[in-house]
């Protein structure tokens, strides 16, 4: 199987496949900070959907032109000035949230510019994470892989503060995914899940 | 990367169909100087055309077999295995219209009076070019290129392409270019001008009948355009202030380093290039604007467009800053085209769509492996 193959992918990366359940056939995406663009690679073989992805890192770049998807470098955090408003049905977020450093106006920029806004992050109250934690060190695992020292993750957070988050700001949460691997968590989601994807849009 | 496309061998395409240029004026007859390298398939859908900048010319890459130092100008860029790759693509370089390197310009022989045409040679613009450039590839049987790449001048000609025949251009590689010139690149070009304008031995334009070349004034408007093609940072690096006999002099000769290379890249220049031809392909660059006949809105200029873009920027070009080529990927945003965008981290200034950088190779050889896949698979 290609490294491109839906259904590799989806197995891999659980939250793709969460993604993708959401995204109606055709729709237009904005992947922001979309790494090698495997996500919205993912999106147009599986929902054609037409998009474009913003990306700051040279060799990402490359990749994204190698995985046929369009990309524009520049720092998402910088403005979408170039884009409309509602220009877009979904902008995305994905695992990338924790890594941003003015969190909030750039959730409002996400929902200037599409419709809604799809965000995926490693819930911080997973309980291996309090684990670690309580035995008296920062939790490195296969969603939060980095030392505390070296780490693009400025602004981790839990179930509860996203949700708490979106409540401050006026954003409506309109669905909530939770798994930890590729099972779905329905019980004690903030203890029992390692990540979480939401849907939101502008409060109404 | 030591590979190359070999011996390169000058064509000459006639054109007997008057051309009525941007500003009425027609051109009965012109010629285009042109070279090609690689195979074309059997369906013609692996062309692509390499517009020129400003002071280029249809020699891209290889070399004559009677001058082997003659060395194609896009040489480290285009050639087999490389980010332009002739062993997959029909790559054709042309000289534009108005130029002074094989092409029909102001230094060719009118047939009307049996003269260099001078200053009777007409203003050519951008989407002349265009025009012509198209009657070439009708000539060779292409109805579609599978790109058409360009730097600066040569990218507002790829740009141009996809207004001009938005189905006859699959990809558009825009380099180093902007929607239109600013103020202070217009006024650049216009004291370059004047250097020309204002020599005694130009006569008008017509220095050829006198046996003089205007080479003070194209020396510095050479000087000058260089200076705007580098970076503070680049120079600082290759010059700094070191001084050629390492001391003061107290008088006006030559002392600092960087005084040496602008006045040996100026007398370099002046000794091979047309005077007449400096000032039309600044003019060209002045005139372009597609925005303007949309009262300035560039999203209007592209909405012609069908081409896929590949738009590439790099970060310490002044004279077509990083910023400039977001307008171009904005204004396709707002159409909904598929474009890719990458700002190359380079201190060479706008020279630095000329020269070998991995990165920037890398993103266009990844680019063009794509669009060889669509055309030949």
């Amino acid at each position: 199987m290609s490294a491109h193959d839906p259904v590799e992918l989806a197995a891999a990366r659980p939250d793709f496949a969460a993604i993708a359940e959401w995204i109606a056939q055709g729709a237009s995406v904005l992947d922001l900070g979309c790494g090698d663009g495997s996500l919205l690679r993912f999106l147009k073989d599986t929902r054609k959907v037409r998009g474009y992805g913003i990306e700051i890192n040279d060799a990402n770049i490359v990749a994204c032109i190698r995985n046929g998807v369009n990309v524009i470098q520049g720092d998402m955090e910088s403005g979408l000035s170039g884009f409309e408003d509602n220009a877009f049905d979904f902008v995305l977020l994905s695992q990338t949230l924790q890594a941003t450093r003015h969190t909030e106006p750039l959730v409002q920029e996400m929902l200037r510019v599409g419709r809604e806004g799809i965000v995926s992050f490693p819930n911080f109250g997973y309980w291996r994470n309090r684990l670690s934690v309580l035995r008296g060190k920062m939790p490195v695992s296969k969603e939060l892989p980095y030392q505390w020292y070296d780490t693009p993750n400025v602004h981790l957070c839990t179930l509860h503060d996203f949700e708490d988050f979106c409540r401050d700001f006026d954003v409506t949460v309109l669905e909530r995914r939770v798994m930890t691997g590729n099972g779905e968590v329905n019980l004690l989601p903030n203890l029992l899940g390692s990540t979480a994807v939401y849907r939101f849009q502008r409060g109404i | 990367m030591t590979k190359s496309v070999g011996i390169a061998v000058e064509q000459r395409a006639t054109f007997d169909t008057p051309l009525t240029l941007s500003s009425g004026a027609v051109l009965p007859r012109y010629e285009l100087a042109y070279e090609t390298y690689g195979t074309l398939n059997s369906d013609k859908s692996n062309a692509i055309l390499v517009c020129h900048a400003l002071s280029g010319h249809h020699h891209v890459a290889g070399h004559y077999a009677d001058d082997p130092k003659n060395i194609g100008w896009w040489d480290n860029m285009i050639g087999p295995g490389k980010p332009v790759d002739t062993d997959r693509f029909f790559v054709i370089g042309v000289n534009n219209l108005g130029g002074c390197n094989g092409s029909t310009g102001p230094s060719s022989i009118a047939p009307q009076t049996g003269k260099p045409y001078g200053s009777s040679f007409p203003v050519v613009t951008v989407e002349d070019w265009v025009e012509s450039q198209a009657r070439l590839a009708d000539q060779l049987g292409i109805k579609q290129f599978a790109g058409v790449i360009g730097g600066s001048l040569g990218g507002m000609q790829a740009m141009q392409w996809t207004f001009s025949f938005p189905e006859r251009v699959r990809h558009a590689l825009v380099i180093a270019a902007a929607p239109h010139l600013t103020a202070e690149n217009i006024a650049f070009n216009d004291v370059a001008r004047n250097a020309i304008l204002t020599d005694p031995d130009f006569h008008g334009g017509n220095f050829y009948e006198h046996g003089v070349v205007p080479r003070r004034g194209l020396r510095l408007a050479r000087m000058l355009g260089h200076i705007t093609y580098l970076s503070d940072d680049a120079m600082a690096d290759k010059f700094g202030r070191s001084l050629r006999s390492g001391k003061l002099g107290y008088n006006y000769d030559i002392e600092f380093e960087i005084e040496s290379y602008l006045r040996y890249q100026g007398d370099k220049f002046a000794s091979f290039f047309d005077a007449n031809t400096y000032l039309l392909m600044t003019k060209a660059l002045d005139y372009f604007d597609p925005a303007r006949v949309y009262g300035g809105d560039l999203d209007k200029a592209f909405s012609s467009a069908r081409a896929d873009f590949l738009v590439v920027s790099f970060t310490t070009d002044w004279r077509f800053a990083p910023e400039r080529s977001r307008e171009i990927v904005n204004a396709l945003l707002h159409n909904r085209r598929n474009v890719s965008y990458a700002e190359i981290t380079s201190t060479h200034g706008h020279d630095s769509f000329l020269m070998k950088h991995d990165h920037y190779h890398d993103v266009i050889r990844t680019y063009l492996n794509r669009v060889a896949g669509e055309v030949t698979g």
